[in-house]
């Protein structure tokens, strides 16, 4: 054994046996970049690009997308997939430029707690969401809910 | 090169192998040129996208609040500066999306490291076709009547 440690010695030592999760992080960001591709594309050319464009987005347009399933499942896919893929994207970051311990502790607990956070949030939004809230200004609503 | 060595005792190959070495470090696929900053890019891309999405969830979480409070908030998304600000954020989305797509060319693709900087400025061609449809829509779209 030499006293000086070979440079490219890994910190935490060799892995052995269990699930590789670098590896399956690795196949997530490309597995789901693919799809994320897709349903932000699609997102902004509905959002930004038809019709009135930004101009258009208000409570009732968002109402009018959510009351739709298909919306709710790809609202719901996005958040998922690029909630995940962002926090495992800064988790690299943070690998590379934080090289103090302390430091790199509380970036990965911030960058766990926003993640779970805002999936549990963003979750509870689309599934809970009622288009014709009870008592709200009808002029703000989408016009289907004057039906009921 | 010096000159004709004086021994005449050891044989001297008549032509030395030549061996051309760039004029400048050629670099490798992740360090120096088209390599590099498009890892950069990547990177930086991906960190404004990031801090965008989280604001973006926290935004659109307002639906559940109340109407008025939701169009509140979008409305400052419709003024000249947010619009500015979403031709930027597109920029930097399809950037990254698109780099993305090299990056998974360059891992799957027996000869993407090969091509990664023709792929590099493939990605930028494309890029400059879709933000040259999409900023003349979106400054039609904020500025228009």
């Amino acid at each position: 054994m030499s006293l000086i440690e070979a440079p490219r010695t890994p910190t935490r030592g060799h892995r052995t046996g269990g699930i590789n999760w670098e590896k399956w992080g690795w196949i997530y960001m490309r597995a789901s970049g693919v799809v994320l591709i897709v349903l932000i594309f699609g997102h902004l050319f509905v959002n930004l690009v038809a019709g009135e464009g930004v101009k258009a987005i208000d409570f009732a347009f968002v109402g009018g997308k959510l009351a739709d399933p298909f919306w709710i499942v790809w609202d719901g896919l996005m958040l998922w997939l690029a909630l995940i893929h962002g926090g495992n994207g800064m988790r690299t970051l943070v690998n590379d430029y934080a090289t103090n311990p302390k430091v790199r502790k509380v970036l990965m607990i911030g960058i766990a707690a926003s993640t779970v956070i805002l999936i549990i949030l963003g979750t509870l939004v689309i599934t809970t969401f009622d288009p014709c809230p009870a008592g709200a200004d009808p002029a703000l609503l989408p016009s289907f809910c004057e039906a009921s | 090169m010096p000159e004709k060595s004086a021994s005449n005792l050891v044989a001297e190959p008549q032509s030395p192998p030549k061996i051309r070495s760039p004029k400048r470090p050629a670099g490798t696929l992740y360090r120096g040129k088209e390599g590099m900053w498009s890892w950069v890019l990547h990177r930086i891309t991906g960190v404004a996208i990031y801090f965008f999405l989280l604001v973006h969830i926290l935004d659109t979480a307002l639906v559940r609040v109340s109407p008025e409070a939701y169009n509140a908030v979008i409305n400052t998304y419709k003024t000249p500066i947010m619009g500015l600000g979403e031709i930027a954020l597109v920029a930097a989305i399809v950037f990254h999306a698109l780099n993305g797509l090299r990056i998974i060319l360059i891992d799957f693709w027996a000869f993407g490291a090969k091509h990664q900087r023709t792929m590099f400025w493939v990605v930028i061609g494309l890029w400059v076709v879709l933000l040259a449809a999409f900023i003349p829509r979106q400054l039609m779209h904020v500025f228009g009547g």
